[in-house]
């Protein structure tokens, strides 16, 4: 299965060749390591598989490891810095589609504002059935783990995600819409091309092409939160074996 | 041949059981000895082999449901036929092993070769004979319990009143009688309302082996909760807790997932049960729930690869183990297709390998040793030189004597003990 590796720390110009934990002569620091096991964490959770149903013990620990990390996080206020990282710049121009796709429906009717990957504020407006629209609309922020593990879990309940995800694609769709052209380039420009592989992957997977919509919205993944590419790519999974149900029920 | 994924010996021993990814069934039975060959006792032989299971699809989420048999429990035997309970993910099925050795022959209408006779050529009635033929093993699905588990089943356990069993999933217990199958009784529900605030789940249940009120269910927290029967018909609230504190020195973010329960199994004798986590086995005494009475290492040298693991998925990897016949020994499986025994009363522990280098039919097999660190001697084999793919997941010990079956992905190796 596709699991990316840790990433290994260069110290003085030295590369190291052996692969091993223990043969890493420059062990990195305490919180690059906590940040790679988090971000391993995530793809884990969102590589599920598209034929048999997840493993629930494994899915349930792992979310753990990740509410775990993020709490150490937060103590530490590297949480903080993470978040003002991400709304230093223009919210507008990024899109963390991750978070409309993972929020499930109650959270998005409570309109929660917790710190979590990927920042904008948003004045939520479901509007269920509705097609590609005009009015402009950003995402507001949800604490990831929540999404996660509504990601996870909410395979029980097709109907619920119905709902969710049909309002999620709306507001990609209007946030899309009110793109302009400058703005566009410049999303592209932002494109970290590190995750293509990724995306290449992941898109392997979808064999829905009736989603074409979500290999558009691949491209706009925000490259300084990894942890937003990956959700997206997860949800964009989530999406595509929804609208299976959807189409062949 | 398929993975093994389950390994069970009959009350007799017998009989032993195993199932694979592909829902196949296969039972081997015992040699008898025999005066023209003296060694064949001890030897199992193929029995009977049926598809117990098929893949099937969920139309409504869309998913496949597999056939890999996650666990066989034998029923006592009660007449000439055996029965077993057999599950995948999602459903049980009983099945009649029963055994033919005569046939009937003589009849009056029809043929030996079954065509039907010209009634104007019968000038005779005749009663038909039990002839003896080639013995025929026919296993039949007697029973199949569907539809109760949303989840994927991991544990089946029949209960001492031989008549009832319980199925647990990761949310939820459920107790059927062994003659209905269009009703079963949930007796444990951990699913939250809310299943975003899901953070732990049922990993193991199994029932007393004489108190028939009696279960336990183990955690992907590390505990276990003992549950009677007779206080509720809901048993949510457990009347005993299991758990060891942890040890604050050595937690880390790997801390939750390596003490996650993947096996549980009561003694032969009821007194005590057995609890399998990532790296250790441990031995409670039902009386004392605070921490267990004793607490054996299986392969501690991992604590150290434990990202490594995390990062191959290896830390998720369910190993069981089991008692022998006396409750005095305990066997479990680790990698590169080691197992290990630990030896309750001189606390002396072996490590065994199951390969087809290392054990030639009637050799005796040679203790192995993992190197740890510094430097390796001749025989032992390094950490970093660990087959992580060539797991023991599945053992089992004779009820009476000490033979063990173990299953190594695809092969399925048995020892005894040396025959002087």
């Amino acid at each position: 299965m596709f699991v990316r590796g840790l990433k290994r720390k260069c110290f003085d110009g030295e590369e190291d060749i052996e692969g091993t934990l223990a043969g890493i002569k420059a062990i990195p620091s305490y919180n690059l390591q906590r940040q790679s096991l988090l971000d391993m964490s995530l793809v884990k959770l969102q590589l599920c598989h598209m034929l048999v149903e997840p493993n629930l013990c494994r899915s349930v620990l792992i979310a753990n490891t990740v509410r775990q990390i993020q709490e150490e996080m937060t103590q530490d206020g590297t949480w903080q810095m993470i978040n003002t990282q991400s709304t230093g710049q223009a919210s507008l121009d990024r899109l963390v589609s991750t978070d409309i796709l993972c929020r499930s429906s109650r959270e998005q009717a409570e309109g929660k504002h917790v710190p979590g990957y990927g920042t904008f504020n948003k004045d939520f407006e479901g509007d269920q059935g509705q097609d590609s629209s005009e009015t402009m609309s950003t995402a507001s922020s949800v604490q990831a783990p929540r999404n996660l593990q509504s990601n996870i879990w909410e395979m029980e309940n097709p109907q619920e995600n119905k709902g969710n995800f049909q309002k999620s694609l709306d507001q990609i769709f209007e946030t899309l819409e009110n793109k302009s052209p400058n703005s566009v380039e410049d999303l592209f420009s932002e494109v970290d091309n590190s995750y293509y592989d990724l995306d290449t992957m992941l898109t392997g997977m979808m064999s829905n092409t009736k989603m074409g919509h979500c290999d558009a919205l691949e491209t706009f993944s925000s490259p300084t939160n990894t942890a937003s590419n990956s959700n997206c790519k997860s949800d964009l999974n989530e999406l595509d074996h929804i609208v299976e149900i959807l189409v062949e029920s | 041949a398929d993975i093994i994924s389950t390994v069970e010996f009959n009350y007799s021993g017998d009989l032993l059981a195993t199932g694979d990814k592909g829902g196949r069934v296969v039972i081997f039975q015992r040699e008898q000895e025999s005066k023209s060959r003296p060694l064949s006792r001890g030897e199992y032989n193929v029995y009977s082999t049926f598809q117990s299971h098929e893949p099937e699809f969920d139309y409504l989420k869309s998913l496949e449901i597999e056939e890999k048999i996650n666990k066989i429990r034998w029923l006592p035997q009660q007449n000439a036929a055996h029965f077993l309970l057999s599950t995948n993910d999602k459903t049980i099925k009983l099945w009649k092993i029963s055994e033919r050795d005569k046939r009937a022959e003589g009849y009056n209408l029809k043929d030996e070769d079954g065509r039907l006779r010209d009634p104007v050529r019968i000038k005779e009635l005749r009663v038909p004979t039990l002839k003896p033929m080639d013995l025929m093993v026919e296993a039949s699905p007697r029973r199949i319990f569907a539809n109760a588990h949303t989840y994927h089943i991991n544990s089946i356990s029949v209960n001492s009143d031989y008549a009832t069993y319980l199925s647990a999933d990761d949310l939820r217990i459920n107790l059927w009688h062994l003659e209905i199958t269009n009703r079963s009784f949930n007796i444990v529900d951990i699913k939250p309302a809310n299943m975003e605030e899901l953070t732990e789940v049922i990993t193991a249940a199994e029932f007393h082996p004489q108190q028939c009120n009696v279960f336990v269910y183990s955690s992907s927290k590390g505990t276990i909760r003992l549950c009677d029967m007779r206080s509720s018909a809901l048993c949510d609230r457990h009347s005993k807790f299991f758990e060891e504190p942890e040890d604050p020195s050595s937690r880390s973010f790997f801390s939750e997932i390596i003490s996650s329960i993947s096996d549980v199994k009561f003694s032969h004798n009821g007194r005590y049960m057995m609890t399998r986590d990532y790296l250790s086995v441990k031995v409670w005494d039902l009386n004392m729930e605070n921490r267990p009475v004793e607490t054996y290492q299986v392969h501690e040298y991992l604590r150290s690869k434990l990202c490594s693991l995390y990062e191959n998925d290896c830390i998720f990897d369910k190993f069981e183990c089991c008692w022998n016949g006396l409750d005095s020994t305990i066997m479990t499986g680790s990698y590169n297709n080691f197992f290990r025994m630990f030896d309750r009363n001189t606390r002396r522990d072996t490590t065994l390998e199951a390969s087809r280098e290392s054990s030639k039919s009637r050799a005796i097999l040679k203790p192995r040793k993992v190197c740890t660190g510094g430097k390796r001697k001749k025989d032992e084999i390094s950490v970093d030189s660990l087959d992580f793919n060539k797991k023991i997941l599945h053992t089992a010990w004779h009820p009476t004597e000490n033979f063990i079956a173990v299953a190594a992905t695809n092969n399925l190796y048995l020892f005894q003990d040396k025959v002087n």
